[in-house]
């Protein structure tokens, strides 16, 4: 090390005047902001086409991946007593697929119970009943699985890669690869399948889909269970990468997924994909260079505003988010 | 001839007011005979109450959701406790130089000048989100909320100016007339405990906040805010300046948030981030939604069960822990419970507990 | 003896993704009269109205309101101009009495505000008096006095098109447009519709008048200018419009069945 100014120095690092960027650096908060990234987009999906089907913000979004997490653990727990040789790969799969079972009767209940019976309700009280339903949920993981925080094992080998002097571990590698393959079935399954036109359909004019034969209650409920699967798969991706698995863990990530969504522009797939990509790389590229920027007056504990100062600024420019319609008022 | 005079069988809407304050009043006085615990308990309800007449301005009349209204109450509670502490005097010797004696600042410039604060940062706050949907505008202004709970966490370097999460404590306690409401009050062989004091002291806001906000709600202001709730567009053909009027009710609900605040400050004594989380612009929607949107008696109501019910309820909570074999604690009880209110009271009354009477008669449709 | 022009729009276009919705259409609208502006359904009449009142922003156009120029940018503000309207849909304030809703309309010629409300001042408490009165007389006046305090949103169809118009006139307008006033009523309430109209003119108001019924607008317009595909594509009196052949052919016949 040695050289100052300007210049490339040894190791490829960029010197200019007292900050020092280095390749390898931002190339890790790249690829932990993308880890990041798809998982807030799997959960600001749940988020948006249920939005863009009832108008509703399901404020027990978060908690659906809290559950989907836990429940995980919980399988994983039991299957590694009762069969200690299971190879890790399959253990997390058959944990993920029990966890997104459960997480999609949890979804479809909370719609049937919580947000069905107040279609018709003033707007204000499904929100309530939402909210309601989040504090209810957060407070029964509590007494099922204790408050003390799990530790979720690493069960994919933990021997990282190494990309241009930055570090991805297999989990994390399966995150983006099991994400890639949910975006696509979702892709498949609203544009080539009869349930995904009827989706569609529903979330533009609902009357008149009802005409056509569509019946609304199954479209919101198969819109729940997607919701919940991708949510689940969240919250297990989430408790793998973070080695750690607590009743308390939907609600922040649960929010800001949301607030992803709606600067990507609600009811919008894309945009909630587009959202929740951003926010991941903004929180990681943000956090890790936020304080030498600043001189140390700003610091990474400033991470969590950051989805909502993007929020603000994305809204005061494109009030309808990036990619949402421009709704023009039809007098 | 016989005339009975009408004054006979019709109460006097006055006098229902006059017996229902006189009841408020006294009520304190009984509740202490069973501990300074209960008339705390009716001291944070009244708080609640402040604040939710506060929203309900924003959210009932004007129809703005804000899920972050606690930031105004935080903006008062600091205030306060920025001008009635030592800290600012123990961290800048510039301003200890200046105030040789301390910050004291009384209760009298502080209300005011709280609401004048809090009526700003409304305007701030409420400015970025004129253009927006109802439901961005929610989330918008919860972000808002959270931005400002985390700038006052973290302002305490590189200066210090609201300590961080060790938050301020020392705040004067509230002065009246020289009698400093922390200290008790002797009436001759009667004794009245400082908590009861504060309590007057925020009946007296409540009742000012109730009557305002009437009359708010009964006069063109009122009615041009409801306009633009029920239909902006159409409001705007008719002339109102929807920008100016939101702003106005951003401002005016927030400068209740900033009077309840700077009475916390005091009450208390000390006051950390923790008190002005998100939980709380929750707790404060779902007591105006739960007790009837837009319909002050509602309202207060909804406040006063949302504050007072889980209280209450942590002190019966001994014989339902006991059943359960301790695991559910009072902290879980009374979250449970707070849930399921919400849950079951929007299922069976989804206009809340007393809403508005049917406004106006119905000619038969809808 | 000219009347000296109300409203005077020239060139106003509109565009929206591929859909040119209004191409550089204009009218002129003397003091006192009433002018119909018709064509079939998608031709630009609302879009029409919606730029001249500043709704949609205009891409192109000239707007004068008394010989004033003005930019059709603000609603509130063209309101404030003198222009007040009435919408297709209906928009009243539904869960208002049909009082408050005409009381609204009077929000902008009085100046109560927040001090004055919360201080209950006798300036305050005299002008309240007065936005009342003049309401209820409103709603007398366009025949729906016996519902000041229904909840508009119980009224019948016809009669919340009369609140409608009750609630624009609170405004004190120099110029009344209504957006197909006539749309959902029977023979007798158009009738009745008619008659208002008529009354509303005499007492010194201007009326610019979207309608579908053309029966309606031949005998009540005094000129007419006929919009399709965002075109002008006659203007005139009724009666040469009646026969202009490009304007049958526009209504392929339907002119007629009415």
């Amino acid at each position: 090390m040695g050289e100052s100014g300007q210049g490339l120095g040894r190791e490829g690092r960029l010197i200019t005047g007292g900050f020092a960027f280095a390749m390898d650096v931002f190339l890790q908060q790249i690829i932990n902001g993308l880890v990041l990234g798809s998982m807030y987009a799997l959960v600001a999906l749940g988020y948006t086409m249920v939005y863009g089907i009832i108008s509703l913000i399901n404020f027990a979004h978060g908690e659906v991946l809290m559950v989907g997490a836990l429940t995980a653990w919980s399988v994983i727990s039991m299957m590694r007593e009762a069969m200690p040789g299971a190879p890790g790969w399959v253990i997390l799969l058959l944990s993920t697929l029990i966890a997104c079972v459960v997480a999609a009767v949890l979804n479809v209940t909370i719609e049937r119970v919580a947000y069905r019976p107040l279609r018709s309700s003033p707007r204000l009280a499904p929100l309530i009943t939402a909210i309601g339903m989040s504090i209810l949920l957060q407070t029964l993981a509590m007494v099922i699985w204790k408050p003390n925080p799990k530790p979720f094992p690493t069960l994919l080998p933990s021997a990282p890669f190494h990309i241009g002097g930055a570090v991805i571990t297999p989990t994390q590698v399966m995150i983006l690869s099991v994400t890639a393959v949910c975006l696509a079935l979702l892709l498949w399954l609203v544009h080539s399948t009869r349930l995904g036109r009827a989706m569609r359909a529903t979330a533009e004019n609902p009357s008149v889909a009802a005409l056509m034969g569509v019946r609304p209650d199954t479209v919101i409920s198969a819109t729940f269970i997607i919701g919940a699967v991708l949510a689940a798969i969240a919250g297990v991706m989430w408790a793998s990468n973070y080695g750690t698995a607590q009743h308390s863990m939907g609600f922040l990530p649960g929010l800001k997924a949301f607030t992803a969504a709606v600067f990507g522009g609600i009811g919008n797939l894309a945009g909630a994909v587009v959202g929740g990509v951003l926010l991941g790389l903004i929180e990681s590229i943000g956090s890790g260079y936020l304080g030498a920027l600043t001189g140390g007056v700003l610091g990474s504990h400033y991470a969590d505003i950051f989805a909502f100062i993007v929020l603000i600024l994305v809204l005061t420019l494109r009030p309808s988010g990036l990619l949402g319609e421009r709704v023009a008022d039809r007098a | 001839m016989n005339v009975v005079s009408s004054n006979a069988t019709r109460t006097p809407e006055w006098l229902k007011w006059l017996v229902l304050v006189i009841g408020a009043a006294i009520l304190p006085l009984i509740l202490q005979q069973f501990g300074n615990a209960w008339v705390r308990i009716a001291d944070m309800a009244l708080l609640y109450v402040l604040l939710a007449i506060g929203l309900n301005i924003i959210v009932g009349y004007a129809g703005l959701l804000d899920l972050g209204y606690v930031a105004f109450f935080a903006v008062g509670a600091y205030l306060f406790a920025l001008l009635a502490s030592p800290h600012l005097t123990e961290t800048f010797p510039a301003i200890a130089a200046a105030f040789p004696g301390g910050l004291h600042l009384t209760i009298w410039v502080a209300l005011p000048l709280a609401a004048a604060v809090a009526a700003l940062f409304g305007i701030l706050l409420g400015a970025p989100t004129l253009r927006l949907r109802g439901d961005y505008l929610a989330i918008v202004t919860l972000g808002f909320g959270e931005i400002i709970r985390v700038f006052l966490n973290n302002l305490d370097h590189p200066i210090n100016l609201t300590n961080g999460p060790r938050g301020l404590g020392q705040i004067d306690a509230i002065q009246i007339f020289g009698w400093k409401l922390s200290r008790r009050l002797e009436i001759g062989d009667f004794e009245i405990a400082g908590v009861t004091l504060v309590y007057w002291l925020l009946l007296v806001l409540v009742v000012a906040a109730i009557i305002i906000s009437h009359r708010l709600a009964e006069s063109r202001i009122g009615r041009a805010w409801m306009a633009i709730r029920e239909d902006e567009i159409a409001a705007k053909a008719m002339g109102i300046n929807t920008r100016n009027l939101k702003l106005l009710a951003f401002a005016a609900g927030a400068s209740f948030g900033g009077v309840s605040g700077v009475v916390f400050a005091g009450f208390q004594g000390f006051i950390s981030p923790e008190s002005f989380s998100l939980m709380e612009s929750i707790m404060i929607v779902a007591m105006i939604v739960l007790g009837g949107l837009g319909h002050l008696p509602g309202v207060v109501l909804g406040a006063v069960l949302l504050a007072a019910l889980p209280e209450v309820l942590r002190y019966v909570a001994g014989p339902l822990q006991q059943l359960t074999g301790g695991r559910l604690d009072a902290a879980i009880l009374r979250q449970l419970l707070i849930a399921l209110a919400m849950i079951v009271v929007m299922l069976l009354r989804p206009r809340g507990l007393w809403p508005q009477p049917e406004h106006g008669r119905s000619a038969g449709r809808g | 003896m000219a009347e000296p022009v109300m409203l005077k729009v020239e060139g106003a276009s509109k565009r929206f993704g591929g859909l040119q919705a209004l191409d550089s259409v204009g009218l002129s609208v003397a003091k006192g009269q009433i002018y119909g502006l018709i064509g079939p359904n998608g031709a630009g009449k609302t879009t029409f109205f919606n730029v001249t009142t500043g709704l949609y922003v205009p891409d192109a156009g000239r707007f004068e309101l008394q010989g004033r120029a003005y930019e059709p940018r603000a609603v509130h503000e063209v309101a404030r101009a003198g222009i007040a309207r009435t919408f297709q849909n209906i928009r009243l304030f539904g869960e208002m009495t049909a009082l408050e809703n005409v009381m609204v309309g009077r929000h902008l010629r009085t100046h109560t505000g927040l001090m004055g409300a919360v201080l209950r001042l006798p300036q305050a408490k005299r002008e309240e008096r007065e936005i009342a009165e003049r309401a209820r007389a409103l709603l007398d006046y366009v025949g729906i006095g016996r519902f000041a305090d229904y909840r508009a949103r119980t009224l019948s169809y016809g009669d919340q098109r009369r609140l409608e118009i009750a609630r624009a006139l609170a405004t004190d307008p120099v110029l009344l447009a209504l957006d197909e006033p006539a749309a959902g009523m029977n023979a007798t309430e158009k009738q009745q519709l008619r008659i208002l109209i008529e009354r509303i003119r005499q007492d010194g108001r201007t009326i610019l008048l979207i309608e579908h019924d053309v029966k309606l607008v031949m005998g009540l317009c005094d000129r007419v200018t006929v919009l399709d595909y965002g075109r002008e594509l006659a203007v005139g009196a009724p009666a040469e419009i009646q026969s202009d052949a490009r304007v049958i052919e526009a209504y392929l016949g339907t002119a007629a069945a009415h």
